[in-house]
């Protein structure tokens, strides 16, 4: 930016915007940056406050204790099937019923699509649902994770305007012609035309699924099934720290305090690292007009 | 005649239909299905007889909830979250997206905004995580720096006073970024030209945030404040749920964590569905008042 030619208000402008970013900028990342580097430091230097730019006293005693702990992996290990398996299950719905509503020439589609846009407004609240669930046994199952819900409106509606507007009329109508059918016409161009657009609804219901505790909450009882979100629970909020449960008292007491926060920031970035790896692949697209489909919705 | 209209649709669309069926069928079981379960609110629950075989009980359910005593302070509770995270948590996002929107520099651009989104993915589980560690009065980083200028120690997560500012300020924090994208995407459709012409004009960059992008903003912006009056009374359930304890509940206890813990914990099916549906009800009431109230004064309505 160059700051000749710049009458005095334009140049506070632009002094003030730039100090904005900075302040915002630090607001965000820093929290951040801060639990990355407590994570690595001894505990005590970070617990008296000592730690503020850089980590002091390296150590990953953290680390080691949260690799040691049978529960994360379990959790680890439930979360990433029901992310990957709930995914899959939302796209194959959503895709295909997005596509076909997106078709003028399907006429029960308005209604269809009335019927499930009124579900966003109003629905049977959280304990006809759960009984419904008991009534259909799924509770304490891993269906429970995958299946209810498996359409999420908004991300339908994103889904039909994208296939609207990038699909040219013409393009169905010349596949027609050679005898293409709805099912080829799908599978072979529209869908190949849209992947920005299923990264990114791809990428909703999978941190929808990775970051969701209410379904572990209400419908599992077992600890084989709990995803990850739960464990954290334990040792974030229920202050469980140690798989032994020497969190509170006795003579471990104060050894375990010590170290407990320095597990807690561990556990933060350990459950978080996945979702934050994915998220640079997919935020190109988030700019290409993906969202423009929710505002027109 | 018409049936048979129908039928021909089945037929010669049978693979649309094939491919919308399972979303009909999900949204069927799982929402509607649910929708036909709230007659349970009228209704005592009969184990043995199921959803909708117990003993028919009017709006007693209802009334048990307005006379209990808790009925004033989960409204007033409820309402109070809601409203201090609209009046602060709906302006943030617009103005957030006014500011990105002045960025020249493309990367720079890029840069912020990839920054203000990420927050939004962070668990809520691992944000109250964060809240607890980062706030803690003894070991936390905002409760030494409080110390530093002299507030001394003050339990941010468990005073009734600070529950509803630590409460909406994380709620800023985390998906104001991400609330900001709508916003600029409605900014992206605004015509270059008119900021040429107001250029020519000798109209200063506030002034085109003023009186360009602001104005384009209007449509996205009632509809989104429609939107969000239709959820007055429904805060989320989970981060309120795990900020609770026992020295901020009395602020803290809102319609859906006591719907949880009636209903879910201690199993009074019938009285907690009354709840959630009064909830449900006074939510549709606001959404459909406020959206009648804007197609009055400004033409922008949901439907």
């Amino acid at each position: 930016m160059s700051i000749k030619g710049k009458s005095p208000t334009e140049l506070g402008f632009s002094i003030a915007l730039g100090l904005f970013c900075i302040a915002i900028f630090l607001l965000i990342a820093y929290p951040l940056y801060f639990i990355i580097i407590a994570s690595i430091s001894d505990s005590v230097l970070v617990s008296t406050g000592k730690v503020l730019l850089f980590p002091k006293g390296v150590s990953f005693f953290g680390y080691t204790e949260i690799f040691k702990d049978e529960r994360i992996w379990t959790g680890y290990r439930n979360t990433i099937f029901y992310t990957i398996a709930g995914t899959l299950v939302n796209l194959l719905v959503t895709l295909p019923a997005a596509y076909v509503l997106s078709r003028k020439d399907f006429k029960a589609g308005k209604f269809i699509m009335f019927a499930f846009i009124f579900t966003m407004f109003f629905n049977g609240g959280l304990i006809p649902t759960y009984l419904l669930m008991k009534d259909l046994h799924l509770i304490n199952t891993v269906w429970v994770f995958i299946i209810p819900f498996c359409v999420n409106v908004f991300y339908l509606i994103i889904a039909r305007t994208f296939f609207e507007s990038s699909l040219p009329k013409e393009l169905y109508e010349a596949a027609a012609m050679d005898g293409c059918s709805h099912f080829t016409y799908f599978m072979k161009v529209a869908l190949p035309l849209s992947k920005a657009m299923i990264s990114v609804i791809g990428l909703y219901y999978l941190v929808g699924h990775w970051n969701d505790f209410f379904t572990g909450l209400i419908y599992i009882r077992s600890n084989e099934l709990q995803p990850l979100q739960i464990v954290l629970r334990d040792i974030l909020l229920s202050n469980q720290v140690f798989s032994g449960g020497a969190g509170t008292g006795g003579s471990a007491g104060g050894y375990a305090q010590r170290y407990a926060d320095q597990i807690k920031y561990g556990v933060i970035i350990i459950s978080t690292l996945p979702i934050l790896l994915v998220y640079p692949f997919i935020q190109k697209y988030f700019d290409k007009g993906v969202m423009i489909g929710s505002v027109k919705g | 005649m018409k049936q048979a209209m129908v039928k021909k649709s089945f037929v010669r669309d049978y693979q649309l239909w094939l491919m919308v069926l399972p979303a009909i069928i999900a949204i069927f079981v799982f929402n509607y299905i649910p929708m036909y379960g709230i007659q349970l609110a009228f209704r005592d629950y009969d184990f043995s007889k199921g959803l909708t075989g117990g003993e028919f009980q009017g709006l007693h359910y209802f009334k048990q909830f307005i006379d209990s005593y808790q009925f004033s302070s989960l409204m007033t509770n409820t309402f109070f979250i809601s409203l201090a995270t609209i009046v602060l948590g709906f302006p943030a996002p617009i103005i957030l997206a006014l500011m990105l929107n002045q960025i020249r520099v493309k990367r720079m651009k890029q840069f912020m905004q990839t920054t203000v989104y990420l927050p939004h993915f962070i668990s809520i589980i691992v944000l109250v995580g964060m809240l607890n560690v980062l706030l803690s009065s003894e070991t936390g980083i905002v409760g030494h720096f409080m110390k530093a200028i002299g507030l001394g120690h003050i339990n941010l997560l468990a005073s009734t006073n600070t529950f509803i500012p630590v409460y909406v300020l994380s709620d800023i924090w985390q998906h104001c970024g991400w609330n900001s994208i709508i916003y600029l995407a409605a900014l992206s459709t605004v015509d270059p030209q008119l900021y040429d012409s107001a250029k020519m004009d000798g109209a200063s960059r506030m002034q085109m945030v003023r009186y360009i992008d602001l104005p384009a903003l209007k449509p996205t912006i009632i509809i989104l404040f429609i939107l969000s009056m239709g959820n007055i009374l429904s805060t989320g359930f989970e981060k309120i749920f795990l900020m609770q304890n026992s020295l901020n509940l009395p602020v803290s206890e809102v319609i859906a964590t006591y719907v949880y813990k009636i209903g879910i914990v201690s199993s009074q099916f019938s009285y907690a569905s009354a709840i959630g549906l009064f909830n449900t009800i006074i939510n549709f009431i606001f959404l459909i008042s406020m959206n009648a109230i804007s197609r009055k004064m400004s033409d922008t309505s949901l439907y």
